[in-house]
């Protein structure tokens, strides 16, 4: 791989960008290129023109799926092996509530390759001292710091404040968002305030049965790491649509 | 990729050369998803993984081989491999890797 691929490919992962490597794996014609979420060539290439228009038209839908994979490409005859890696940004987990199960659950989310999101107005809560492994800590009402985040079916929500003030406009936003996970913390009583408080703000039984209450995969523990355990086991499990 | 990225860039920064191995094809039970990697630097340092543990060996010494050619390499590991008998593909699975030099 040329140092100006890997260069470029760094700087992309580094922003979060989808990018994808195509190689021509062997063969006199072996090389690389490095494509942007167009599918447009942005470092390196082939020599062959008809070569790079149809591994380009090939990482195209690879670009959408999201997904790599190996091709044999056919033209005039000759074939070529073609490997396309997709490299898509990564998953994105929100944490509505500096607790201290938050502290452990982005700890796990990180070493898992999550980006993630801290949110919490209390500052005795929301402290760069107790958050230094989140990718941002927004010290904010969460209708505040929400507007700037953009929410995809890629972004995981977990809602552990406690606190309706807290909790009620963070999950409004997130049902209102292509969120692909929406767990909230809280016993059952806690979970029909927030249901009813949603129901009256107009939102439907169909809406509210997006939110994952109780949160979490029943793991039988009760510390605080072993809850953030379960709730990342069950992102997991979300994000590889075991459940 | 993200996750051995600062060890690559380390090792480019110490003045090491660096290869990278990455899954190209898998078959059966293998251990890693398409697109797994593991990078080698010239001094033997590692990161990152491309099966359970059991090909990892293999590849290191694949890998000293082209950083010291230049030139890329596509090696199959599995059940039907001859080295399935020396580093024994735990899950039973075959895997291809594409080793390459870095710069």
């Amino acid at each position: 791989m040329k140092q100006a691929i890997l260069d470029q490919l760094a700087r992309r992962l580094d922003a979060h960008e989808t990018t994808a490597i195509a190689s021509v794996l062997a063969g006199p014609d072996a090389g690389q290129a490095l494509l942007d979420d167009g599918g447009r060539v942005i470092a390196g290439g082939f020599d062959s023109d008809e070569l790079a228009a149809a591994v380009a038209a090939s990482a195209a839908g690879h670009l959408e799926r999201l997904q790599s994979g190996r091709e044999s490409i056919s033209i005039d005859g000759r074939t070529y092996d073609v490997f396309i890696e997709v490299f898509a940004p990564p998953p994105q987990l929100i944490v509505i509530g500096a607790v201290h199960v938050a502290i452990h659950l982005v700890e796990f989310a990180r070493r898992l390759g999550f980006r993630t999101v801290v949110i919490d107005p209390r500052t005795a809560f929301a402290t760069e001292e107790r958050f230094a492994k989140a990718d941002e800590l927004l010290i904010e009402w969460p209708a505040e710091a929400l507007v700037r985040i953009r929410i995809t079916d890629n972004t995981y929500f977990a809602l552990l404040a406690h606190d309706l003030k807290i909790d009620l406009p963070a999950l409004e936003i997130a049902l209102r968002s292509p969120a692909r996970y929406i767990g909230a913390l809280g016993s059952k009583k806690t979970h029909s305030k927030r249901v009813a408080a949603l129901q009256e703000n107009g939102f439907t039984a169909d809406d509210v049965a997006r939110i994952t209450n109780p949160i979490g995969l029943d793991l039988g523990g009760r510390r605080a790491q072993e809850i953030a355990l379960a709730i990342i086991a069950e992102i997991v499990a979300i994000r590889h649509g075991k459940t | 990729m993200r996750d051995i990225l600062p060890n690559i860039r380390a090792w480019q920064a110490q003045g090491k050369s660096v290869a990278l191995a990455t899954v190209v094809r898998a078959w059966g039970s293998s251990p890693r998803p398409l697109g797994s990697k593991m990078a080698i630097s010239s001094e033997g340092d590692m990161a990152g993984s491309v099966s359970g543990g059991c090909v990892e060996g293999a590849v290191v010494e694949e890998a000293g081989k082209v950083i010291a050619s230049g030139k890329p390499s596509l090696v199959e590991y599995g059940v039907t491999d001859d080295l399935a008998w020396t580093v024994g593909l735990s899950c039973g699975g075959t895997l291809e890797v594409f080793i390459e030099r870095l710069g």
